[in-house]
């Protein structure tokens, strides 16, 4: 149990975001918080950009340079930290299902079976999946891009004239993310699954036992762990070793009455912010399991959607699906 | 339950009326905002603000069940839908001509994320009276469609003779003994007739005609039947449910649908279920009134079903 000793809730400064939360992040040491209305909010004072017009946001990824945004607006605009906002595309009403950004300024959207990747220069190169692209993630060398869809994962080098490498595995894939080193690719299933290839050797890896979907990934900052939602505590699955977590069980961090539903790594720790369906979020240390209460439960504040650490991890933003949101700052 | 949205599905051969039904449900002056998921954009224009195209993606899901299929596009869109909260009260789902309404009818029991946000409402199905006859002979879509419904819009009745309309219906009811049919030319219906219904709480599966009971006088479809079970007094859930679950495990891929209102022994709730295929749901709902006569009904609808051995069955859950 946690006492108010360690309890971090008071360093908690609420930001008044009003709707779902998408994505809650740091771009240059200040929050950037896309909404499902269409806006996003800038700095602590939630200055509010409506990138998207009218339109609603429904997918959204950030790195250091810039908030991606795909919208049912079939949009795909970069906002950067001083508000100011590009269009990187537009499929003309098409509800944008996925967004990814990669090294150099590399960006990608798909809608329904359109995969469109665009270089730093903005270059643009398309690709059609054999069914829905869900997931899309970009490899963190080389221009080479992840599409999940039904029936396996398709590796795509979008500079190249050459078929997409295609990995097969029966089920629809849904999110899909690479190990920062490289060596792995992971996706979440529809049935409650993750499954995960070695990619020197394409070898299979199931990761079972979730009774909802994982929505939520999180690499450790040294790569050798990825944090998970979908369970009553955040499920660590260990890839330090050549066979990943193969014949490995997995951590299982903040085992509360109450899924998971977002996760996110320290960037210089292995401490994991965990955020649950009813709101509540904790930082868990793998080490030794110890927990800090940064948020309690709340009531009609709906599910942690959203976390994100700033670049040395003293600050955390999250946002809920109802709203809600905030900053934690630590001592 | 209340609060998760109402959605309808709008299935029935091509050239039915089922766009034409849409238009009518969207124009009517009812003061509800839909969201309508339909195939394909453009054809005839449909008339709404927030109106979504879909892809018909048929997945199969590895649970182990064979006949376990859903739409991964419509449990995309839902979740997408969902986060404009407000922004609509109802969902409607058009599908193709020749869509088999299973998949759309599991997504919202299968999906976890989709079934605590939203309920199916009803499957309503347009039959063209005209052609009903010759579809039944060439197309299995169109039997498939009308076993799944709960509301069927027999439509066209101004272009055949009275005739041909009694054998019409006469055809619906060999396939699909529980469902409402509304008889109209140009999808004229009244919206009270297909929207709300709550029909997947099967309440009507008490207005089940008695002579389909009796089972005398209905010439069935050879592929596609009703078998409606009235039971009077109580049956023993203890060996009622164990009966219902590996039957419908054994004979799921030949059972489209099945629906039950049930007098369990000792509870003074009726115990409603609905099933397709494999996948069954069901839950205590509201107390028996002092007024009914406590009794089970139920209708499995399918191909190759065996009536006396699930009647047999059934009898013996009596208590």
């Amino acid at each position: 149990m946690i006492d108010a000793t360690e309890s971090l809730t008071q360093r908690v400064e609420p930001l008044e975001a009003g709707e779902h939360v998408i994505s809650a992040r740091f771009l240059n040491e200040e929050p950037i918080i896309a909404l499902s209305d269409g806006s996003v909010l800038l700095g602590m004072n939630a200055l509010r950009i409506k990138p998207h017009g009218n339109g609603a946001i429904l997918v959204a990824v950030s790195d250091d340079t810039m908030l991606l945004t795909g919208g049912d607006d079939g949009q795909i605009v970069a906002t950067k930290a001083d508000g100011s906002v590009s269009i990187l595309g537009n499929e003309k009403g098409k509800w944008i299902d996925a967004v990814a950004i990669g090294p150099s300024g590399a960006t990608a959207w798909s809608t329904g079976k359109k995969v469109v990747a665009r270089d730093g220069k903005g270059g643009l190169k398309e690709w059609l999946a054999p069914t829905t692209a869900q997931g899309l993630s970009f490899s963190h060398k080389g221009y080479r891009l992840a599409i999940s869809h039904y029936n396996g994962v398709s590796l795509w080098f979008p500079n190249t004239e050459g078929k997409p490498e295609f990995r097969e595995w029966k089920g629809s894939h849904l999110d899909v993310t690479f190990s920062p080193d490289g060596r792995f690719l992971v996706t979440s299933m529809q049935e409650n699954t993750l499954h995960g290839w070695r990619l020197s050797d394409g070898k299979d890896m199931r990761m079972s036992g979730y009774p909802s979907k994982t929505r939520s990934f999180s690499w450790s900052h040294d790569g050798y762990w990825l944090a998970t939602s979908g369970a009553d505590a955040a499920i660590v699955w260990p890839f330090k070793d050549k066979d990943g977590p193969m014949g490995k069980a997995p951590r299982e961090c903040g085992v509360r009455h109450s899924k998971v539903s977002a996760v996110s790594f320290h960037p210089r720790a292995l401490v994991v912010a965990i955020g649950y369906e009813d709101g509540c979020i904790l930082l868990c240390r793998l080490t030794d399991g110890a927990e800090l209460l940064v948020r309690p439960a709340v009531q009609n504040e709906g599910r942690v959607t959203s976390m994100g650490w700033n670049k040395t991890g003293n600050r955390l933003i999250f946002g809920t699906e109802e709203g809600a949101a905030g900053v934690l700052t630590l001592p | 339950m209340s609060d998760k949205i109402p959605v309808t599905v709008l299935t029935g051969y091509l050239g039915a009326g089922k766009t034409t039904l849409l238009n009518r449900i969207l124009t009517e002056p009812h003061g509800k905002k839909f969201a309508v998921i339909v195939n394909e954009f453009g054809e005839i224009g449909i008339d709404n603000d927030l109106v979504v195209g879909a892809d018909e993606e048929v997945f199969e899901m590895n649970n182990g069940c064979i006949c376990c299929t859903v739409r991964g596009d419509l449990i995309r869109i839902i979740e997408g839908l969902m986060k404009r909260k407000g922004k609509f009260d109802a969902i409607i789902v058009e599908t193709t001509g020749l869509a088999d309404p299973a998949p759309v009818a599991q997504t919202f029991f299968v999906d976890d994320d989709v079934a605590a946000r939203a309920r199916l409402d009803a499957v309503i199905t347009v039959v063209d009276a005209r052609w009903l006859k010759d579809q039944l002979k060439d197309a299995s879509e169109v039997k498939n469609q009308i076993a799944f419904a709960d509301v069927i819009v027999l439509n066209k009745i101004d272009l055949v003779s009275a005739e041909e309309l009694a054998e019409a219906e006469k055809n619906i009811r060999a396939i699909n003994a529980y469902a409402t049919i509304h008889k109209t030319s140009r999808s004229a219906v009244s919206l009270d007739a297909v929207l709300g219904k709550n029909a997947f709480d099967l309440d009507r599966i008490l207005d089940i005609a008695p002579e389909f009971l009796e089972d005398v006088h209905v010439h069935h479809d050879e592929s596609v039947q009703s078998v409606a079970i009235n039971i009077p007094g109580d049956i023993d859930p203890e060996k009622f449910m164990p009966w219902l679950n590996e039957f419908t495990q054994a004979e799921g891929p030949n059972i489209l649908r099945c629906k039950g209102i049930l007098a369990f022994k000792n509870e003074p709730k009726r115990f409603v279920f609905q099933g397709v295929h494999m996948i069954l749901d069901g839950d205590l709902q509201r107390d028996w009134k002092p007024e009914e006569v406590r009794q089970s009904k139920m209708v499995f609808i399918g191909h190759k079903l065996n009536r006396p051995s699930i009647e047999k069955a059934v009898e013996a859950c009596r208590v």
